[in-house]
């Protein structure tokens, strides 16, 4: 099985850490991840923002890039639900037969990458060590989208040393919504200090999610109201060992 | 929002959402009440539909039936036209909201009614029916408790079901107070509700035509369906001698075996119960013995839905049975309310119908299918499965396209510039790269002291609240190049 990474473009530049974090957790789990250097953008924020007719070019790159591999992991879930749930919708506005059919053959390969693990892997115990104590936000895209379940709760609960704690009204959006968080900032806001407090409620010391955009938002506000609370995303405490944290 | 105030239906230019959710964000009273009420009926309809172990599939037949309707649209509307005329009833069709009113004041002025009572209806608030009727010296009087509230305050709807979700009690009798001239009333609901009784019961024996809109009309019957909690509406349909629906051409059903699946899926989704207290039927008039209508006019309105129709993507709006969930679900609409949308369809299925409704191209209108995080908890409460992000992206496609067409000033605005220049950029990953080490360059003056706590000119809108991490030394195709030694 060839699998490659798509990293997305914001992990790529602002989160390295989770794309090297993927690729050490999926290589610690036996599996030979390929980067494809060719990748750039999936071309979400311009689609859903409503520069469609731009994101055409990017669509064609992407599945040009990651149509020879057998599978496709992605850390996070608003770039997969782009390909599985709007790449069709993009290739029927570009009115291409051709990439339609691509599309299609395409979207079964795609995977985020708690939705890899469980699903295709069947594994629910990485053997992770993350002695702190975390509550997991579950991120619109990955739950209403993609339909990941709770697969990231199971790879989640088997971590060594964790303190899970569950988190009120999780399934509430955060308030990102991509360019949403800057068009309607407002509103965003308003969203984000809900999610905020019940962040604080449990009481956790770190805010797990499977999307560093979402993550980008609720970190930049608790990093604003410095309320001694950090983001990190699943792939990083997931790949997380005791020898490493001894060090 | 004060009842006659321009929204998206009328002729004038209307705030964009982001203008007026500034305005109700910081409306402390009306978060409390709104947050309240939305969180309470969302756990419960959960419950309510936890019931039905087929709901998914009762779901999809409610798209279904829905879907070959609109498909078959103009045949069906003929078949109505034909059963309610074989029932008694007169069949008028208006092409735009002055057509259905005049229409409707026509009939009461034949009728010499100075006053109408009215069925809670969204279809005559689109058309500003009570407004067209006093301009002809008719006064329209609303039975449904929460439209009487605001209409007495002098207030729009804020919410498709519930329009005075908006207000608390203690607000309420003071509007009871103050326009019925009531003395020592207490906030109880007991004693709101007899008050608005007595008024209203002196209305429902006087008045000799009575208004409604239709939850469902169907082909093969040509009858004309209601659905409500109070019995307002059962008054309304029973008690004038004459009755004028108006009803949106979407509101058809082709048979009566449909109820079956609506009768479900409605009562459920809007106030989570298993079956509501009033459903009204009316076939034609009622004949010489029994209750209800010696003459009946259903007026059928087009208003811009023929156009929704043409659209492939944006037609599944018209699914809509106006039951509300998606408001309650929505967590844009829970914080903002309804009025920020200037719509008489405020929430997610509001973003949706009114610019498609109203047409693409108006600044108000247009701002709407932007009023979300594309967080899709709309869409999986839908009894109907409106894919209603689906129907969002679609809309915003069309806004900016339209946009782009406008000459230079559409492509010379800076979000039109900064996404160009992105596109270009991640087209070609050595373009890419460039630009990620420039940006590293570029950022200095902004990242100095760690994280970022400004940005300029259009991003400015996220550090108003947010932070943001300074980009890193090296990308992560950076640090895969260094490990594999290329």
């Amino acid at each position: 099985m060839r699998v490659a990474l798509f990293v997305a473009c914001f992990n790529d530049t602002l989160y390295p850490e989770t794309g090297i974090a993927t690729v050490k957790l999926l290589e610690r789990l036996g599996v030979a991840v390929e980067f494809p250097e060719e990748q750039t953008c999936c071309g979400q924020m311009h689609f859903n923002t409503g520069y469609q007719r731009e994101a055409i070019p990017l669509v064609r790159r992407f599945v040009e890039t990651f149509s020879p591999y057998d599978a496709i992991v992605a850390p996070t879930g608003s770039c997969v639900g782009m390909v599985r749930e709007l790449y069709p919708m993009a290739a029927k506005l570009a009115r291409d037969e051709k990439l339609a059919e691509q599309v299609e053959a395409l979207i079964p390969k795609v995977f985020e990458l708690s939705e890899f693990l469980v699903k295709k892997l069947g594994v629910e115990d990485v053997g992770a060590y993350y002695p702190h104590r975390v509550t997991f936000h579950p991120t619109c895209h990955s739950l209403r989208m993609l339909g990941v379940g709770d697969a990231p709760q199971k790879l989640l609960r088997n971590v060594k040393g964790i303190d899970l704690v569950e988190l009120p009204q999780a399934e509430e959006c955060c308030g990102f919504g991509g360019t949403f968080a800057v068009k309607n900032a407002e509103t965003s806001t308003a969203m984000l200090s809900d999610k905020i407090r019940h962040i604080q409620d449990t009481g956790a010391e770190v805010c797990a999610a499977g999307d560093n955009s979402c993550l980008m938002h609720i970190g930049g506000g608790l990093n604003r109201q410095q309320a001694g609370v950090k983001t990190v995303h699943l792939a990083e405490i997931l790949a997380s060992e005791a020898t490493e944290e001894a060090e | 929002m004060t009842a006659g105030a321009t929204d998206a239906f009328s002729p004038g230019k209307t705030p964009t959402f982001q203008e007026s959710a500034k305005v109700s964000l910081a409306d402390s009273q009306l978060r409390r009440n709104i947050g309240k009420a939305a969180k309470g009926i969302r756990e419960k309809r959960a419950a309510a539909v936890a019931e039905l172990p087929d709901w998914q599939e009762l779901r999809e037949a409610g798209r279904a039936i829905k879907e070959r309707t609109l498909r078959h649209l103009d045949d069906y509307l003929l078949q109505l036209e034909e059963s309610v005329q074989n029932a008694g009833g007169h069949v008028h069709w208006a092409r735009d909201a002055d057509e259905a009113n005049r229409i409707i004041a026509g009939i009461a002025k034949q009728h010499d009614a100075d006053e109408v009572v009215k069925v809670k209806s969204i279809a005559t608030d689109e058309t500003k029916l009570n407004e067209h009727l006093e301009s002809e010296g008719i006064k329209a009087h609303e039975t449904d408790l929460a439209e009487l509230i605001i209409q007495l305050a002098n207030e729009t709807s804020s919410h498709i079901l519930v329009p005075a979700i908006h207000k608390n009690r203690a607000e309420i009798r003071e509007i009871f107070m103050r326009e019925l001239d009531v003395k020592d009333l207490s906030d109880e609901p007991s004693d709101l509700t007899e008050v608005a009784r007595l008024y209203l019961r002196k209305k429902f024996l006087s008045a000799k035509v009575g208004v409604s809109g239709a939850n469902f009309g169907v082909a093969e019957t040509g009858t004309v369906c209601v659905v409500e909690s109070e019995g307002n509406g059962r008054m309304c349909t029973t008690l004038p001698p004459v009755l004028v629906t108006l009803m949106g051409i979407e509101k058809i059903i082709p048979t009566w075996q449909d109820f079956e699946v609506y009768m479900q899926l409605l009562p459920r989704s809007s106030t989570a119960e298993r079956m509501n207290p009033y459903t009204s039927f009316w076939t034609g008039v009622s004949g010489e013995a029994g209750d209800g209508p010696q003459e009946f006019h259903l007026v059928l309105l087009d208003n811009g839905r023929t156009d929704v129709l043409a659209d492939e993507v944006g037609r599944q709006a018209l699914n809509c049975i106006r039951c509300s969930a998606c408001l309650n679900a929505c967590p844009v609409y829970e914080r903002t309310g309804g009025h920020a949308y200037n719509s008489v369809y405020p929430g997610p299925i509001g973003a949706i119908l009114t610019p498609q409704l109203v047409g693409i191209g108006k600044p108000g209108p247009d701002s709407l299918p932007y009023a979300s995080s594309l967080c899709g908890a709309c869409y999986e409460v839908c009894p109907v499965k409106i894919n209603i992000p689906e129907v969002l992206i679609h809309l915003r496609g069309k806004v900016i396209r339209k946009k782009q067409s406008a000459g230079l000033t559409g492509k010379l605005h800076p979000e039109n510039v900064a996404m160009q220049a992105m596109a270009k950029t991640f087209s070609d990953p050595s373009l890419y790269e460039s630009a990620q080490r420039l940006a590293r360059i570029g950022q200095w003056p902004l990242a100095r002291s760690g994280a970022i706590h400004s940005l300029p000119g259009e991003l400015s809108g996220w550090t108003r609240s947010r932070d943001i991490k300074p980009i890193p030394d090296q990308t992560f195709r950076e640090w895969w190049r260094e490990r594999r030694g290329s």
